[in-house]
Parts: C-alpha cells; structure tokens; sequence
C-alpha cells in the first residue's frame, strides 16, 4: 500500500506494506537514519519520534498508522541550519556522549517542554523515563533540558 | 553536532547498495559435539550464502590472549550461544526463513555442563600475591567473609555490529561498531590468513562500548568478513538487543573471601584473600582482568602482611569479558565491605578505620609498589564527606534510609608491563591548509576522545582548538596507539599526542610520530607480581543515600556524591560526564541488573527482562573533581573512565545497612534478596539472636 504523511513538514508518500515498522520506513525508505533501533521492543526508546506531537516508539507503529499525520523525526528538529535551544544545550552540557540515545532523548524532551515549559526536574525525569541512556548518567540531560524552560 | 542533529552515522546507519545481510546461528546447548547440520532440501537456498568453520581459510580462532576461541565451533561446544555457522541473504525476509531450515543436531558430552564457577574444575590462570607474611603474622581480632558479584551487562545502547566488503586483492575492510580498530585488524589477519595490507578497520560513530566493544566485535568482523568474501559482495552483520544480551561478553561473577587480622586498636596487621572469577566457555581477556581484580583486592589500604590468591575458571556459561573496572569493581566490592565487617567487630566507625589504614605517600602496595605522588586517598574522602547533603530521616513508616561510604583507587593504564610491551604510537601533522591532523587509533565511544585530543593537542601547539582536527579511527590511515582501554587514552596516548604537537610547535610542514616509552623509574616482574604495577592511581570516595522499602525490598538510591582526583580534569563537563555515567551503570549493578541463568542459558536476554536505571531510578549525583597532578600525565591527568564504576556498590550495600541493619554481602541487593535478609533478621530479633 501506498502510505502518505508529513515527515519533518515535507509531504512523504511510501510504498511499503501497511505493518513494515514506521522505525524501518524512516531509516530506509526516506533515509532518516537520526532514529536509532536500541532494542526493537519498545524499552529503550532510541526510536522515539513525534506524531502529531507525541512521543512514540517508532519501532511499535505500523507504517499503516501513520497514514495522514505529521511525524518529527531528529532532523526536524533543526530549522535553516541553526539547532534547536534544546540540541545547543544538549551540546554545551555534555548531555550526548556517545549520542545513540540522543534523537530519543531529544523528540521527547521537546515534546516535555511543549506540553509543560517549566517543568521541575522530577517532571523531566517522568517525561524522560521510556528513553534509555547508558552513558550520561542523564545528570547532565535534565541539566540541559531544565536550561530550556521558558 | 552530528549526534544532536541525527547526521552522526553508525554502522546500521551507512547505506551499501548490494549488501546482503548476515546472520549467525548459534549453539543451543551447552556443552557437546555438533553431529551434523543439515539444511532442508526443500528449501530454495540459491539466494543464500553459508559459512561454516570448514570455510575458515586462516586459523579458526578469534585471536587474542590465548587461542583457544574458535571463530566458528567445528566439533566441541563450550557454551550456549556459541556460533556454528553464518548465513547471508538479499534481504530479511530470506535471510530468516533460510535461518528456521537450518537444523544443528547435537551429541551430548558424557560429562554434564560446569554451569557454576562453585561446580568449575578447570582453572585458566592463577596469580599470587604476596608481601610481608600472612601467616605468622599475629592479630588480636580475625574476621572473615565472604562476597559475591554477579554477572553484568554493558548495555551500550547501540548494539554490536560490521559491515564487511570484500577487497580486490582479496583482503577485506570492515567497518564497524568498535573500541579497538587493531585488535580487529590483528584477529582479521589470522582468521582470514591475511596481510597486514590486505585488512582495513574502520571505526563507525560507535553507540557506546564500555570495554563490551573491546574483545568482541573481533568476532563480529571475522564473521562478517566470512560471509563477505563467500557472498562476493559487502554484508552487514547487525545484531540484535536479543541476540547482543544472548551470545556477548559480560562482567565477570565471582566470589572473594576475606580473612582480616587487625589489633585492638584498629591497627591493620593481615589481609588474606582469595579470588574466584568465572571466565565462562572461553579464555578471552580473564587473565588480564584477573589480574587488575588481585591487584586491587586489598583496596586503598597499607598492610604489611598481604596474601591474595586468585584464580579464574572455566565454566559452560558465555565467555566473561572486559567490562568497565576491567575485575576491580569486583575486588574493591568485597575489600569495600571488609572494613564495614571489621569496624563493626571494633565497634568503631567505619570512617575511623580507612582513616587509620589508607594509603599516603610513601606507602608501598600489595605488589610492593611505594607510592611516591599524586596519592589523594584523604583528600576525597574530606570532599566527599563536606559534599554529602544532611540526611533526611524517612517520613514513610515502611521505608528506611540509610547513608554508606567507600573509599576506591583505581590504577590509570595497563596493568604491569603491558604499556611497554605495546609501544602505542600517534602522530601529529602540520597540514598546507594551516592546520593539524592527529593521527591515532584511539577511539571516540562518548567519552569524549576526540575533544581532549584536539584539545591537549592545540595547547600545545599554541593554536585554537578549530585548526587541530583528528583523522578517521581507520587502520589504513592511523598508527596502533594500543586499545582503547583501561583508563589510558588520556592519560598514556593523550600524553603522547602532547608531546608529538609540543615538537611540531611552530612548523608549518611534517609530520611527529611518537611511541610510548615506559619511564625508567617504574620496575615490574610479571613472574613474581612485584613493582609498580601501575605508573599511578586515581582515587574517588563516595557516599550513596539509599531508601529501602521494607514491605517490597526495594532499594533507590537517592543521593550519590563522589569526590575524585583525576590528576587533572582535561575537560570538567566530561570527566562529570564520565563520573555520573560510570556512577549509575554502578548503581546498576549494586541494586538491579540481575542475570539468571538456566541450562547455561541467560533468562534475561530481552530488555524487557534485563533491567537498566532509567531517569527516574538516577540519583541526584553530584560530582566533585580533585586535581593532585601526576607528573607523568598531559597536563597532570591521569585515568577516569573506569575509576567511577568502583565506588558505588560497596556504599549502597553499607547504605542498605545503615537503614535497616542487614549486611548484605553480594551484588546486585536485588529486592527480594534485602526482602529475604530482612525476614531473616526479623526472626532473629524475636528468637533474641540479632543477626547480621
Ligand atoms: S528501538 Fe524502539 S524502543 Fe527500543
Ligand atoms: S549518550 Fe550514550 S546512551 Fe545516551
């Protein structure tokens, strides 16, 4: 089947069984490898992208789901070239060392700070807990995303 | 940048037009003989390619300290999840109906599998170690005790993987996820009976290793190398979460014995130790992780009277690895709690004890080592102590909280003389654009690598940090600085990076190799396990704060504050970064991941079954860094990377006693076992017998 939706706001039509993985689709049908396979079970969160806002793990959704939403992966995140106040301060404060869990971690902090732009850190931790991240310690990632409340 | 924007590429992420994807078929029993692979006739297998160890054109071993790892079993069976054969197919679908009519059959070994390191009879290394005299020497006051560490993950997030292209010249490049571009290289040649030119290692972005990339993606490559040059065309080999849980190295279990001879007085007079490490199936690295384990065992303490005893044995289990600590998480663990044990025999504070016994300057080691700088042992206990919030009493009636100490040092670089056997080299280049290039092997895995260097590299040559860049971790292009390894990229190779820019300083053309020469005022015999084992240490305390739930036995760690010296902090945002990584991959260990195991088979072979500290299980970790600077570091730094790892456990299981009065002396303190050791303490207290 033919499935039609918007990635990152540009318009995407994909020919692909309506159960291929939305994560498979991304990565190798329209080549947006930022969303990363940490498990394919839906427990670390490395897939995370948004739809229609929401943070879910790209690895669960059947390409058929997506049909007419908007998904946001990684790549969108950055407008003209310049990054968002999130990927700079995920950058100044050490929040990706090693970067795997990074897109994930991004998507849903976004998503976080859209739904609640002042979050206290125990909020983030909550908003934060289906991303997995072996290196960080995620100290220095509520460090970042507490630097981007508004 | 690239991590941020999703530009980073990692190995799954390179696009190769014709690959065909690759797979291994594994060993589903754990000890035997394969009888006979059959592949069903009525399947089609013209659009698939197998290997098997009768392909191997080279040895079929993964070579490293000892070969007695084949590259794909050919008779014996060692463990479960060992590779038997490789297939590759166009694409998924194929390659996974290909995989269900492929049938191993087995012929049971007369002997059942050794399934524990307590039923092992087979031995692959001892070490012995000795100063002063254990045995005659005469203390008012001998405890002994016993502990045990569990089997661990490293759980970097992306798992392992190649890809590998055939070569004209029928070599092969491999590119992959990877710590160590030329152990792959080495193990390549040999299995592929290959010359050096003939074999290029690439290192992709690499999603985390913690040493779980150092042994293994040998094994990765030589497969994907295989079924690249049957298949004619590049193969990608990726795994798995399931398949990365099932089949690669963890932390190696043990058990350590203490027996503690002090005086009244608290005065250390004896510690006798010994060490059993579970090396699994095959050899792999244990013998050097053994002995980073024997050397650390007396943890950061003077003793005149020292005898350590350790041993690794073979069992039918997935061989062990390298692991983050590399064996000293294991022993500072048991040596952590030894003095818990003996302060409560004194009936004196524990603080009181490692006070009186610690390691100053001018003190010698178990190995006879005199310490003769950078040695911070008080030094970060007082921080750590100064940093420690004030503890909050519980306002829950069925929850108890507790604080605990531990005082660690951790040897920077190899162990010994492995750093000068190795000679690492680097070289810095002048390039016509007005800008430098680093050449080294050493690997960025997300600790921060490739900024240090071009750091320690511009200051050096007098330049902004913008004009130095790093050439790719390619072994066509870079020279072996050794792997990436054992706390010593900053220190040992970082060191040479300085001094290669040093001497380039102010050429505008040329290029300065440099290779490490071990300063000649460190002595070490490999037979007799004396000298300086290790050009310096790094010292860290930490205090854990833990909430013990007494209906469900859990444990949370609230608070964990570590005070380190690192010589100097090269980058303070990353030595944090490394401090509160290594801390909560700690806190893993000591509360959480735990690894059952049945038939030889791990249980916990998904994520969802093998547990990891997510956001809301991290403490609030507060890290306080502590220059005292080793004359022989860059800038005085010595190791970190593995330091943070040694720490936490031994104070959560102190912090699990303060809150409620158990000792429990093993890794992980999973909930049911604290559940299990309060009922017990419980019956205790009624039959008037306070137990401990
Ligand atoms: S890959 Fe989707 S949650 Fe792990
Ligand atoms: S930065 Fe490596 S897993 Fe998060």
């Amino acid at each position: 089947m033919i499935v039609r939706f918007t990635v990152n706001g540009e318009k995407a039509a994909v020919e692909a069984p309506g159960s291929r993985r939305l994560l498979d689709v991304l990565r190798e049908e329209l080549a947006l490898t930022g969303t990363k396979e940490g498990c394919g079970e839906g427990e670390c969160g490395a897939c995370s992208v948004l739809i229609d806002g929401e943070v879910v793990n790209s690895c669960l959704v059947a390409a058929g789901q997506v049909e007419g939403s908007a998904v946001t992966t990684v790549e969108g995140l950055a407008t003209d070239g310049t990054l968002s106040p999130l990927q700079q301060a995920f950058i100044e404060r050490g929040a990706a060392q090693c970067g795997i869990c990074t897109p994930g971690m991004l998507l849903a902090a976004h998503a976080l700070l859209a739904e609640n732009p002042r979050p206290s850190e125990d909020e983030v931790r909550v908003g934060l807990a289906g991303n997995l991240c072996r290196c960080t310690g995620y100290t220095k990632i509520f460090d970042a995303v507490l630097a981007c409340r508004t | 940048m690239a991590k941020v924007t999703g530009a980073a590429r990692y190995t799954d992420d390179l696009v190769i037009a014709g690959a065909w994807y690759g797979k291994t078929i594994r060993s589903t029993v754990a000890r035997g003989t394969i009888r006979e692979i059959t592949f069903d006739p009525g399947f089609d297998w013209s659009h698939v390619v197998v290997v098997t160890a009768a392909d191997i054109p080279g040895d079929n071993v993964v070579h490293l300290i000892r070969d007695d790892q084949p590259a794909l079993a050919a008779r014996a069976i060692r463990h479960q999840g060992e590779p038997i054969l490789l297939i590759a197919a166009p694409d998924r679908a194929t390659l996974q109906a290909a995989e269900r009519h492929v049938r191993v059959a087995y012929e049971p070994d007369p002997e059942p599998p050794v399934l524990t390191l307590d039923a092992a009879t087979e031995t692959y290394t001892t070490i012995e170690i000795a100063k002063g005299d254990v045995a005659s020497a005469k203390a008012d006051v001998v405890v002994e005790r016993t502990f045990r560490v569990g089997l661990q993950e490293q759980l970097y997030i992306e798992p392992q993987g190649a890809i590998a292209y055939p070569g004209k010249d029928g070599g092969v490049t491999v590119i992959g996820s990877l710590q160590c571009p030329y152990y792959v290289h080495r193990a390549l040649k040999r299995a592929l009976k290959l010359i050096d030119q003939q074999v290029v290692v690439i290192q992709a972005e690499t999603g985390g290793g913690f040493g779980g990339k150092e042994e293994y993606p040998s094994i990765v490559a030589i497969h994907a190398a295989l079924l690249a040059r049957k298949a004619g065309r590049p193969v990608r080999l990726i795994y798995d979460r399931h398949e990365d849980l099932a089949a690669t190295t963890k932390r190696h279990p043990g058990v350590i014995r203490h027996r503690t001879g002090v005086k009244r007085d608290g005065t250390l007079i004896f510690q006798d130790i010994t060490i059993v490490l579970d090396g699994g199936g095959y050899c792999t690295l244990t013998p050097v992780v053994l002995s980073r384990a024997a050397i650390h065992a007396t943890g950061p303490y003077a003793c005149p009277n020292v005898r350590i005893r350790a041993r690794a044995v073979a069992t039918n289990t997935p061989p062990n690895g390298a692991f983050r600590g590399f064996g000293a998480p294991q022993s500072l663990f048991a040596a952590e709690l030894m003095v818990e044990h003996v302060a409560e025999r004194l009936g004196v504070p524990s603080l009181d004890l490692r006070r009186q016994w610690m390691l100053r300057l001018g003190d010698t080691t178990a190995t006879g080592q005199k310490l003769t700088e950078s040695v911070s042992a008080d030094v970060v206990l007082d921080a750590a102590l100064k940093a420690a919030p004030a503890v909050r009493p519980s306002d829950r009636p069925t929850v108890r909280r507790g604080r605990g100490l531990s005082l660690v040092f951790h040897g920077s670089g190899f162990t010994g003389s492995g750093e000068k056997k190795l000679g690492g080299t680097v070289a810095v280049e002048a390039l016509p654009d007005g800008t430098f290039r680093i050449l080294t092997a050493s690997t960025e895995i997300g600790q921060g690598t490739k900024t240090i260097f071009c750091q320690l590299a511009a200051d050096a040559l007098g330049v902004p940090i913008d004009r130095v860049t790093l050439a790719p971790q390619d072994t066509s292009l870079v020279p072996d600085s050794g792997p990436t390894v054992a706390s010593r990229t900053a220190m040992i190779v970082g060191g040479l990076v300085q001094q290669a820019a040093a001497e380039l300083k102010g050429r505008r053309v040329g290029k300065v190799e440099k290779s490490y020469i071990q300063p000649d005022t460190i002595h070490w015999d490999d037979q007799t396990y004396r000298g300086d084992a290790y050009p310096v240490y790094a010292w860290a305390a930490t205090i854990a704060d833990v909430e013990v739930d007494t209906v469900t036995g859990e444990v949370r760690v609230t608070d964990l504050v570590t005070a380190v010296d690192c010589g100097k902090a090269l980058h303070p945002v990353m030595a944090e970064g490394q401090i509160e990584g290594g801390g909560l991959q700690a806190v893993g260990w000591a509360t959480i991941e735990e690894i059952k195991m049945q038939d030889g088979r791990y249980l916990n072979d998904r994520l969802a079954t093998y547990i990891i500290p997510t956001s809301l299980d991290a403490p609030r970790i507060r890290t306080i860094l502590i220059e005292n600077p080793y004359s022989g570091g860059p800038q005085g730094a010595k190791g970190i990377g593995e330091l943070p790892m040694d720490g936490p456990a031994p104070a959560i299981i102190a912090a699990i006693h303060d809150a409620t009065g158990v000792w429990i002396d093993e890794v992980p303190a999973t909930a049911e076992k604290v559940l299990t050791a309060l009922r017990n303490a419980d019956c205790g207290l009624r039959n008037g017998t306070v137990g401990s």
